[in-house]
């Protein structure tokens, strides 16, 4: 920083002093303006004393204390302050409040967007409301609403440049290209493979602006991961709120006579769910550090109870020879399933610090990795006898792929897991493995969005 | 002589409601006046004052106010409540009885 010249070097001290203050929590933007005022008065009076400006600057910081001290005072006096980490924008860096303030519109303004966007179908006559079924126009484009907004957030976020973002806008072109001029029978299934996969796909281009087009940089991928995850956690809780307040909608118009369903399935709901993607991300993007463990505490809470249920499962089915029954629920139910898992192997990727000795936690990781591979090649031998038996439809292939990928990763993930445990390698190359596996499962949905319709004949 | 932590922090709040019972004042002259007062014994680290400002802001023993300073700057204020001349005279009575049972054993001791 170069100050200007007719500026007192003794300013930029001052205000160096104050940004480091600002960057603490439990000190506030009027406390900050006491302690400098405090600090000014204390200067004045040593540079009267005959102290020189730079020695009175340093004379007075000292004796206004060491700031990591001062600010565990203003944490125990302040404590309810800390609780506003959740909804106020970021402070670790020298920003001052009115970049905070654009941020802030910037994300109102896309949270208002991706609500409009949801209503211009509308205008042509593809009307949301409780009486019609939902035209299939919604599932399959529901991302391609609000995933460009949230890319945008990111590309105006992380500062990308024109060219880049103009790339990232490619896969969202060709997504809602052939989203809609494929000629899907109404309700068929490769229609509604293509509305689960596509958002899977675009997920990844969310990604790259996440990690400012890096996608090969330092921790960019992980941070990702973490991202998605509590993007998730946020959103469930954006959606418990919204129910709440759907049902005092109904409610309280009921009370005087009036039905409210219109508004609830046309606007609420659907202008509600999209806008919300933005704001949950904004939280997340805000105040990371304070949910950043939120993860962790998920996972470490869900493995040991998915181990205990894929072991009762193994044992149960040992036991009474039940096979599996292939339909199409029971299949997307064992994907999810395994999702799960890699989500909870991932989860607990993130959270761990990677130079700590193998401990319980591990062991009981591999056993989850174990249990799960067993179950999902049983799984897939279903599928397997499936496909014999009856011939290929989108929905046994596409189940088939899921799984084939879930294996492979799972299958090598256990093999790291045990080196691990034994001391052979580090838990970095498990992370490694993890996520630079992670556009496979974006590729993998990709092809099943846009390859299945027409191998399959739109069916 | 320095006064060990346990002292300072415990004298903190009549101390500080002494002073602002002689007049308003505010943070930097609250300090100097201490300083003053004590003879330089009493060495506060000055931005502890704050949070001590702050409880008793919360505890209504004083309310504050910002308001504009000679130097232009925005100052908070700082202004001793009923309740608050109420607790110093309570405190000022525990204090007086800690000085009382100190001065009887010492001066026994001196005479002894």
């Amino acid at each position: 920083m170069t100050a200007p010249a007719d500026r007192p070097p003794v300013e930029d001290q001052i205000a160096q002093w104050r940004a480091y203050l600002r960057r603490r929590r439990a000190i506030d933007g009027p406390d900050v303006e006491e302690l400098e005022g405090h600090l000014r008065d204390a200067l004045a009076g040593l540079t009267a004393s005959g102290l020189a400006e730079d020695e009175a600057f340093l004379v007075a910081v000292k004796r206004m204390g060491s700031l990591d001290a001062l600010s565990r005072e203003f944490a125990r006096e302040h404590s309810n302050r800390l609780w506003k980490q959740l909804v106020i924008a970021p402070d670790d860096a020298e920003e001052s409040g009115t970049a905070a303030r654009t941020e802030t519109l910037v994300v109102l303004g896309l949270a208002v967007a991706a609500a409009l966007a949801i209503k211009v179908p509308a205008l042509f006559g593809l009307r949301l409301s409780p009486d019609d079924e939902l035209p299939p126009f919604y599932a399959r484009n529901a991302s391609l609403f609000v995933l460009p907004l949230l890319t945008v957030y990111f590309v105006w976020k992380r500062g990308l440049d024109v060219v880049s973002g103009l790339w990232l806008a490619l896969p969202f072109a060709a997504g809602a290209v052939f989203a809609n001029v494929y000629p899907f029978r109404t309700g068929g299934d490769t229609e509604v493979l293509t509305a689960l996969h596509l958002p899977i796909a675009l997920w990844l281009a969310v990604g790259f602006a996440y990690v400012r087009g890096r996608w090969f940089a330092d921790g960019g991928r992980m941070n990702f991961v973490r991202f998605s995850g509590e993007l998730a956690i946020y959103y469930v809780l954006i959606a418990l709120g919204g129910g709440v307040l759907t049902g005092f909608t109904f409610m309280m118009f009921a009370a005087i006579e009036m039905n409210a369903e219109w508004f609830v399935a046309g606007w609420l709901i659907p202008c509600g769910a999209m806008g919300a993607v933005i704001i949950a991300s904004w939280l997340v993007e805000a105040k990371q550090s304070v949910i950043e463990n939120m993860a962790p505490v998920l996972t470490r809470l869900f493995t040991p109870l998915f181990t205990i249920l894929l072991l009762v499962f193994l044992a149960t089915m040992a036991w009474t020879g039940r096979p599996i029954d292939v339909e199409r629920g029971v299949l997307i139910g064992f994907d999810l399933l395994l999702v799960v898992v890699v989500g909870l192997v991932l989860y607990a990727a993130s959270a761990r610090r990677p130079e700590a000795p193998p401990d319980f936690f591990d062991a009981l990781q591999l056993l989850l990795v174990v249990s799960a591979l067993a179950v999902d090649a049983l799984a897939l031998a279903a599928i397997a006898a499936r496909i014999s038996e009856f011939g290929f439809t989108p929905n046994r292939v596409a189940a088939l792929g899921e799984n084939l990928i879930l294996l492979v990763n799972l299958g090598w993930s256990a093999r790291l897991y045990a080196r691990f445990l034994r001391d052979r390698a580090p838990f970095a190359v498990l992370e490694r493995w993890q996520i630079a596996y992670l556009p496979v499962y974006s590729i993998w949905a990709a092809f099943v969005a846009l390859i299945f319709p027409p191998v399959f004949g739109y069916r | 002589m320095d006064l060990g932590k346990d002292l300072v922090a415990a004298s903190a709040t009549p101390l500080v409601l002494a002073i602002l019972a002689e007049g308003d004042s505010y943070g930097y002259a609250i300090i100097k006046r201490v300083t003053e007062l004590s003879g330089g014994h009493l060495q506060w680290t000055d931005g502890m004052l704050y949070p001590v400002l702050h409880r008793l802001e919360r505890q209504r023993l004083v309310s504050a106010k910002w308001s504009a300073s000679d130097n232009g700057r925005q100052r908070k204020y700082y202004r001793i409540t009923k309740e608050g001349r109420a607790q110093l005279a309570a405190q000022r009575r525990q204090w007086q009885a800690v000085d009382d049972t100190l001065r009887g054993i010492w001066m026994k001791a001196c005479t002894a």
